[in-house]
């Protein structure tokens, strides 16, 4: 056969199967019109069926909801653009996504004993929460820090105290994850030094530092400075660790917080990619080239309560993401269109009320995580309600993901809901939703200026207090809050203190550190960092003499303040 | 009226002359809530005259009133007066309760014992102030402070009670505002002492500063040529550099500064300008004449609202009115005939 | 509408370092909902700035939102304050993460109900009322 009969005949082929398609498709709208006439007559139960988002939900999806285009392009294979499918091409058949509990109380030394307990029971990973002192930038002898030294996390006001925490533990071998922002840059100097103090160069170190200052101010709000020098020593931060650090993650770009804080699921979605995108462009104007940066981009996700929107918020994540980095900033490094995210399942759907009820919550919602196709897990214990988790309710949320992974079957197969009408549906309707929200955003010229205008914080305040009435109102079931309710009133339960001990150590501890340093290297080092801020410069060399001369955490921070200035919350009501 | 105090109010008076915070505060809610002998305890109170310089700050939402109020509070702090502070948010009309957040962006000033600060809702008034804003500030006036700002509202229209209630009126603008101006422009320029385009570094700033100096000339031209006399602070300079004009008008022509009050830029222009208004204020006699017409007011509102409490209290007056609205309805009389039935009682 | 002529005024306050404030915001809207006025003073307060918008404002009740678990230190501290300034008419509630013993504890030491995670506004809204209720006809 000739090659022109040949494809003649491929392509009169390929006409009937159209046909038959277009034919099949008709048919089922003419079944569909006359299954819901059916339906019209019967009452549906008194609930909202729309999300918790305010998505309204229909009782049934078919193959006329799918809205995107081809099948490849929409969808692809794992591992490959657009990422649908996955971020990596053998997900969970070659490596479970990694197990990491946040952790952190005290004393650094308390934190290390807890750590050299965790890594003996085989984890690789750490996961450092820092207490509100830190997170603020303030000294454990700050007036400001009263009340709240190693309370809700480890209290790290120097070097000295970085070295203590991972005294004995190898930097070269764990992986190492910071949640800190306002002050992040100077943790991250901290951290570095604490390394090199073991002899070991920052080339080799891994770890994430979360360093997200955008969603700080819309939704955290552990802020120090202002958006335009936060976000140089941001990008500071990317520039540094691409020459020094290339295994390491200089930001986890989060939109956990910005879902806590009230946002629907297409806020989340979209605000975190949007800030995403900011820091992209803010490390382009730098002159970094995309792909040198981007590949070390990492994300950080909410799940929450309705199972198929998360999941659906997963994978619409990665379509978005690889989309925009390929298609708007030119990355050409496949790396760079991967977007990689960890986990966590949400804080505010816990209750107080039969707190026992939180693990079922927990285990739906990590199982959405593992179907949506996460790196990493952090599962919430059921007594987060009442105060920090003891070391039970802790275990039991790890089991939860251990039974996830190896009883339920869910990692057996890479992305199994794909192919689902609802899901496929779900997963077009948060994406279209999602570059609605980012018009929005570039009408105020951009993340900042919607920043200073309050926008996200009114939107995100709005949402929950949307989603507050609802549950008031009896509409929206919150099982032992509003319906159910009988056994809400006694709740026996554990609950971990903080020795208030601990404080008054943290205190005693900095004085003696203000006295043996040399006083004469932390003014003259604090000097050259108030210097550098004033110039362009790179300020991560800085900060690292000034950790080298033991200055303090809130000191680094009064002199770059000094030049800075400091963040002022907008009035958003 | 104006009788000796009650007791409790008679111990407030005193610690209010005493000094002290809590006294002030709770006079400012006797004030506000208008709890019975709140006039006695205003008349005691102004039996000192008037000494602070009332300062307003007004202009459409967004402008960044509170923002740079506060920076001319910290920049007044540092010269070491002592301040109070009136901010005014709109109560809710659908459930009588009001947000108030303007001591969000006064954090700074938060625990300096120098300064003091208090929200007020408007309470269903309508023109940019609380019903009692003024009588607050009185207060705040007779505590002992040097200066007194108040911010209004802020919700678009134009915010006339503020002159009312000011020494002088500061009217924040930002680029952003320019289309919303054209239609307020009128009114804006009828009540503003100082211009000022904040959020300055933002495109557009140029652009309205220039309009505005534009929309002022124009008036300025039509108005009655009269050259004051300056000396001391160089205010002839201050007006030539930010009006491109010399003073016109009734003595005093409306600056327009430029201001970026996130970082304070320009807010030491605004701080000479305040500075040379008041001189002038009280060098020209239009102090005085500011004050004398505030007191005209404030007696006009106390007579007009007495008036109203006594006619609507009395028995014969209600019954006078039912009977009235009876008549009325057999066409004997009309709503006017009864009015100046119970007005001749009343004034009797 | 609440009944009684003269409006209540709340000041809901964030104090510590802790910047969770979704709680905050949801309770300062609901206040204001059912015809209290709120005064907001933003995050990061110290138990000093609280003290002094308090009697500032002269607001009958202070409600602050604590997720830290530094509640054992700031509610005495604010009621310390509040008490040593003259305020002791001034009513301390909020809420937070706090474990039960330590409500029990700190109610017992002068601190009005505190609520937890999920209690419905209206809960707050009544308790509110009804103390103010109280104070007005004794």
């Amino acid at each position: 056969m000739s090659s022109i009969e040949e494809s003649t005949s491929t392509s009169s082929h390929l006409l009937a199967l159209l046909k038959e398609q277009e034919d099949e498709l008709s048919e089922l709208k003419e079944r569909l019109s006359r299954w819901e006439q059916s339906c019209a007559d019967a009452s549906e139960r008194e609930i909202l069926f729309s999300t918790v988002s305010g998505r309204e939900i229909k009782p049934l999806y078919t193959l006329l909801d799918r809205t995107s285009s081809q099948y490849q392009d929409a969808l692809g294979l794992p591992g490959e653009y657009p990422f649908t499918r996955g971020p990596y091409s053998t997900m969970y058949r070659t490596r479970l996504w990694t197990m990491r509990q946040f952790a952190g109380f005290g004393t650094a030394e308390e934190t290390n004993e807890r750590y050299k307990y965790l890594l003996r029971q085989g984890q690789t990973g750490l996961s450092v929460a820092f207490d509100f002192p830190t997170l603020m930038g303030f000294d454990s002898d700050h007036p400001r820090s009263l009340g709240e030294v190693g309370v809700c996390g480890v209290a790290i006001s120097s070097l000295h105290d970085m070295e203590r925490l991972f005294d004995g533990i190898a930097l070269d071998e764990v992986s190492v994850s910071m949640t800190i922002n306002g002050p992040a840059i100077i943790l991250f100097c901290f951290y570095v030094v604490a390394a090199e103090k073991q002899g070991i160069s920052p080339g080799v170190l891994r770890g994430t530092v979360q360093n997200d200052i955008l969603k700080e101010y819309q939704a955290q709000h552990a802020w120090v400075f202002p958006p335009n020098p936060a976000l140089r020593c941001i990008v500071d931060m990317f520039e540094w660790c691409s020459e020094n650090a290339p295994k390491y993650n200089p930001i986890s770009i989060s939109g956990y917080h910005i879902r806590e804080a009230g946002a629907t699921a297409a806020q989340e979605l979209a605000f975190t990619l949007g800030n995403g995108f900011e820091y992209v462009e803010r490390a382009i104007a730098r002159g970094l080239d995309v792909d040198a940066f981007a590949p070390r981009l990492s994300f950080f996700l909410d799940v929450h309560n309705d199972f198929f929107e998360e999941i659906a918020k997963f994978r619409a994540a990665r379509r978005i993401w690889s989309r925009i980095m390929r298609e708007k900033y030119h990355a050409k490094n496949p790396e760079s269109w991967r977007l990689r995210t960890h986990a966590q399942t949400s804080g505010v759907t816990l209750t107080a009320q039969q707190p026992e009820n939180n693990i079922v919550r927990v285990a739906y919602q990590a199982m959405a995580a593992a179907l949506g196709g996460t790196q990493s897990l952090h599962t919430n214990s059921m007594d987060e309600t009442h105060a920090l988790p003891t070391e039970k309710a802790v275990r039991v949320a790890l089991r939860t993901q251990q039974v996830l992974a190896f009883e339920s079957g869910v990692p057996n197969t890479i992305d199994p809901l794909a192919g689902s009408y609802f899901i496929e549906a779900l997963t077009d309707e948060l994406e279209r939703d999602a570059l609605e929200i980012f018009d929005e955003i570039d009408r105020f010229g951009g993340v900042v200026p919607a920043i200073e205008e309050g926008w996200f914080q009114r939107e995100i305040a709005m949402s929950a207090m949307l989603q507050q009435r609802e549950v008031e109102a009896g509409d929206r079931v919150v099982v032992g809050v509003n319906h159910f309710t009988e056994g809400s009133e006694e709740v026996e339960i554990d609950t971990l203190r903080i020795d208030p001990e601990i404080e008054k150590n943290q205190v005693a501890r900095m004085a003696e550190l203000r006295e043996r340093r040399d006083p004469e290297a932390v003014e003259r080092t604090l000097r050259e960092l108030r210097e550098s801020s004033r110039t362009g410069e790179n300020l991560v060399p800085r900060i690292l003499e000034c950790a080298r001369a033991y200055c303090t955490l809130y000191e680094i921070r009064r002199a770059m303040e000094d030049v800075f200035g400091s963040y002022k919350e907008p009035v958003f009501f | 009226m104006t009788g000796p105090l009650e007791s409790a109010l008679a111990e407030l008076l005193e610690r209010f002359h005493d000094g002290q915070p809590v006294a002030l505060g709770r006079a400012i809610s006797l004030v506000e809530n208008e709890r019975p002998g709140f006039q006695d305890f205003l008349h005691e109170v102004l039996r000192v005259g008037p000494r602070a310089a009332r300062i307003g700050f007004t202009g459409p939402p967004g402008a960044g009133k509170s923002s740079l109020l506060s920076m001319v509070a910290t920049n007044c702090r540092t010269q070491d007066e002592q301040l109070g502070v009136v901010a005014v948010d709109p109560t809710s009309s659908y459930s009588g309760g009001a947000l108030l957040g303007d001591r969000i962006r006064m954090s700074d000033l938060a625990t300096d014992p120098g300064i003091f600060i208090r929200s007020m809702a408007t309470r269903g008034s309508l023109g940019g102030l609380a019903t009692t804003t003024k009588e607050v500030l009185d207060l705040m006036d007779a505590f002992g402070f040097d200066r007194v700002l108040i911010e209004t509202v802020g919700v678009g229209q134009t915010e006339l009670e503020i002159t009312a209630a000011a020494d002088t009126v500061i009217v924040v603008l930002v680029p952003e505002s320019g289309d919303a101006i054209q239609t307020m422009k009128a009114g804006l320029m009828e009540i503003a002492d100082i211009f000022v385009v904040n959020k300055a570094d933002r495109p557009g700033a140029d652009r309205l500063v220039k309009d505005l100096r534009q929309g002022l000339h124009l008036r300025a031209a039509t108005a009655i040529e009269s050259a004051p006399a300056h000396h001391g602070l160089d205010l002839a300079r201050i007006m030539r550099k930010e009006s491109c004009e010399e003073p016109r008008g009734p003595g005093w022509s409306p600056p327009v500064l430029s201001t970026v009050a996130q970082s304070g830029e320009g807010v030491e222009d605004l701080m000479d300008t305040i500075k040379a208004h008041r001189f002038w204020l009280e060098e020209s006699g239009e102090l005085e004449e500011r004050r004398r017409g505030r007191r005209k007011v404030r007696i006009q509102d106390v007579v007009d609202r007495e008036l109203r409490r006594t006619a609507w209290r009395s028995d014969t007056v209600l019954a006078e009115l039912d009977q009235g609205l009876e008549r009325i309805q057999k066409r004997k009389d009309t709503p006017y005939s009864v009015a100046w039935d119970i007005l001749d009682r009343l004034l009797r | 509408m609440q009944s009684i002529d003269q409006q209540i005024r709340v000041l809901v306050a964030k104090p510590g370092l802790d910047g969770h404030d979704r709680g905050a915001k949801v309770i300062a809207s609901a206040l204001r909902d059912a015809g209290f006025e709120v005064i907001y003073t933003g995050l990061h307060q110290s138990p000093e700035m609280i003290v002094n918008a308090a009697i500032q404002e002269d607001v009958h009740v202070v409600a602050m939102s604590i997720l830290s678990g530094a509640h054992m230190t700031l509610f005495p501290k604010v009621r310390e304050l509040l008490d040593g300034a003259g305020a002791n008419h001034i009513l301390l509630t909020g809420g937070g993460i706090i474990p039960v013993e330590d409500i029990e504890d700190l109610e017992s030491r002068g601190i009005g109900r505190l609520f937890g995670p999920g209690t419905p506004t209206t809960e707050v809204i009544d308790y509110i009322q009804d103390w103010f209720e109280d104070q007005e006809t004794s």
